[in-house]
């Protein structure tokens, strides 16, 4: 924020930076070798909605391009999910199978566009694609839009909010060289009740 | 800018808040023009009192800046919570910040039945954001959304760095009013001098009276800025949720939950009137409606603009984001 929007007491919404989502297949190749997490084809956008119509139709229309996108011929995949958080958060969930990590940030790419294009990039808050290992253990690798920085979202145990730090620490080091990974640890947002994951 | 944005600043408020800041200035100036005229043809005991007044004043605003936060939440008697604590106060706090990419601030919890919020603190990295006991109350009724609404108020100013503004904007009313104690009591005390200075006398009179002037003037464009400050928080914060009927459903019931709240509360509460959510203090007004007799005078005094006044202005964002086409309008 400049000194003119102190002083005049206004603040520019964020734009969302997109570029960096596309490290994201690379680096799943890089932690399935090195910790024998795998994706499980799940992945999500989470974006606050506007109140009123317009939002509301943009929505219905990227709903309905990746639908389209997936009912195709060797598209493969399964139809978009769209939930609400508790926290009246709206998230897209694109399902792929799980070695489709390229499709699966081509679909999460359309989203954001969608809504980059129409205006309401300020709006979206992050990505999350979701991963699990031999032992069922879930892991997230969340991108956020503002800050164009990944890190890792361990939830160990919903009800009492926990999260598997050193896993998360684990996964830091390792992606380190492959994805721009978010350096203040409390920035690690914790997503309890996130779908997809 | 190539993208389309549906975020344009609103012109007639920036504007009012300029006017708003030049007068402070020119005040300011005029003062600072004034003591020194009024210096040059004095003695040392009136040079005296000025820099004394200066060091008062700029010490003690600087004090209150820099303990901003702890200042504040012992004032509320509020504790810091933890997110094992409050999960959900938290869970928005940390959504809203990741929006507005902005630090997440401390957050604490002030035991007290008045439904309000406030956030303070010298920068955005010791900042601290409290809500009251009475505002996550079932009784008052608050939904998520609506809560969602004050939080991102509150980080609105913290973004806007409104606590440095406002403590900036007011130091020349501490200043001015400092030298209105110091040049009446020098003029009580100082009688014992009076044979050999005639001229300090008059002086110390002259500068007392520029000081009242001083004094009330910037008062009252303090209150203008600090009611500019407010819409400008209103809207940014609902510009940051897409929400802008929520926050102007929250307003409507924080008043309301306000105004049946045993006086003790407000007493205590009378120091951090400017930073809170929604007024605690209010002058009375005539009659039990609150459209009723004596509004332009509690106006003029109000810390906050007026619930109307605010609740307009967020009808109006909810427009400008359902516009169709936004290139065209808000980049006009």
């Amino acid at each position: 924020m400049g000194f003119l929007d102190v002083l005049l007491g206004r603040t520019k919404p964020v734009q969302p930076k997109l570029d960096d989502l596309f490290a994201l297949p690379s680096a799943a190749i890089q932690l399935q070798a090195a910790t024998g997490f795998t994706p499980t084809g799940s992945g999500s956008v989470c974006f606050r909605a506007v109140e009123g119509k317009t939002f509301a139709d943009i929505q219905k229309e990227v709903r309905e391009l990746l639908d389209l996108d997936n009912s195709k011929p060797g598209g493969g995949g399964l139809p978009v999910e769209v939930t609400k958080d508790s926290y009246g958060f709206t998230w897209l969930i694109s399902n792929h199978m799980s070695d489709e990590v390229d499709t699966l940030v081509t679909d999460l790419h359309a989203v954001n566009s969608a809504l980059v294009d129409n205006g309401f990039g300020p709006q979206l808050l992050c990505t999350m694609v979701a991963f699990a290992d031999e032992n069922h253990r879930r892991m997230a690798l969340v991108y956020l839009y503002k800050r164009g920085t990944f890190y890792p979202f361990a939830p160990v145990n919903e009800g009492r909010q926990q999260r598997d730090n050193a896993l998360e620490l684990q996964v830091k080091g390792v992606l380190s060289e492959d994805l721009k990974i978010e350096p203040e640890l409390n920035r690690w947002m914790a997503l309890w009740g996130a779908p997809g994951l | 800018m190539a993208t389309r944005t549906r975020y344009a600043p609103d012109r007639g408020l920036t504007v009012r808040m300029t006017v708003t800041m030049f007068l402070l200035g020119l005040v300011f100036v005029a003062f600072v023009a004034a003591i020194i005229g009024a210096l040059i043809a004095a003695h040392q005991s009136a040079a005296f009192i000025v820099v004394i007044a200066l060091v008062f004043g700029g010490g003690s605003a600087f004090i209150s800046l820099f303990y901003s936060d702890k200042i504040a939440l012992a004032a509320a008697g509020a504790r810091e919570v933890s997110p094992q604590e409050m999960p959900k106060l938290h869970g928005i706090v940390d959504r809203l910040c990741a929006l507005a990419d902005m630090d997440k601030p401390r957050v604490a919890l002030a035991p007290t039945s008045m439904p309000n919020a406030f956030a303070t603190g010298r920068n955005s990295k010791n900042s601290v954001l409290c809500v009251t006991e009475g505002l996550l109350n079932s009784r008052l009724g608050l939904s998520d959304e609506e809560l969602e609404g004050v939080l991102a108020h509150e980080l609105s100013h913290v973004a806007h760095k409104d606590v440095q503004v406002m403590t900036i904007a007011s130091l020349l009313a501490i200043v001015a009013g400092l030298l209105v104690r110091f040049a009446f009591y020098s003029e009580l005390f100082g009688g014992g001098r009076r044979n050999n200075n005639q001229n300090a006398l008059p002086i110390i009179a002259i500068i007392m009276v520029v000081s009242v002037v001083v004094y009330a003037i910037s008062f009252l464009l303090i209150r203008v800025l600090s009611r500019y400050r407010e819409l400008a928080a209103d809207r940014s914060g609902a510009l940051l949720t897409g929400q802008p009927s929520a926050l102007a459903s929250a307003l409507t019931k924080v008043s309301n939950g306000m105004s049946g709240i045993p006086t003790q509360d407000l007493r205590t509460a009378e120091p951090m009137n400017a930073f809170y959510f929604a007024p605690a203090m209010k002058l009375q007004r005539g009659g039990g409606r609150p459209d009723g007799g004596g509004r332009s005078l509690s106006a003029i005094f109000s810390t906050h603009p007026s619930l109307e006044k605010r609740i307009e202005q967020l009808a109006k964002i909810q427009a400008q984001l359902n516009d169709v086409s936004p290139g065209a309008k808000g980049l006009k």
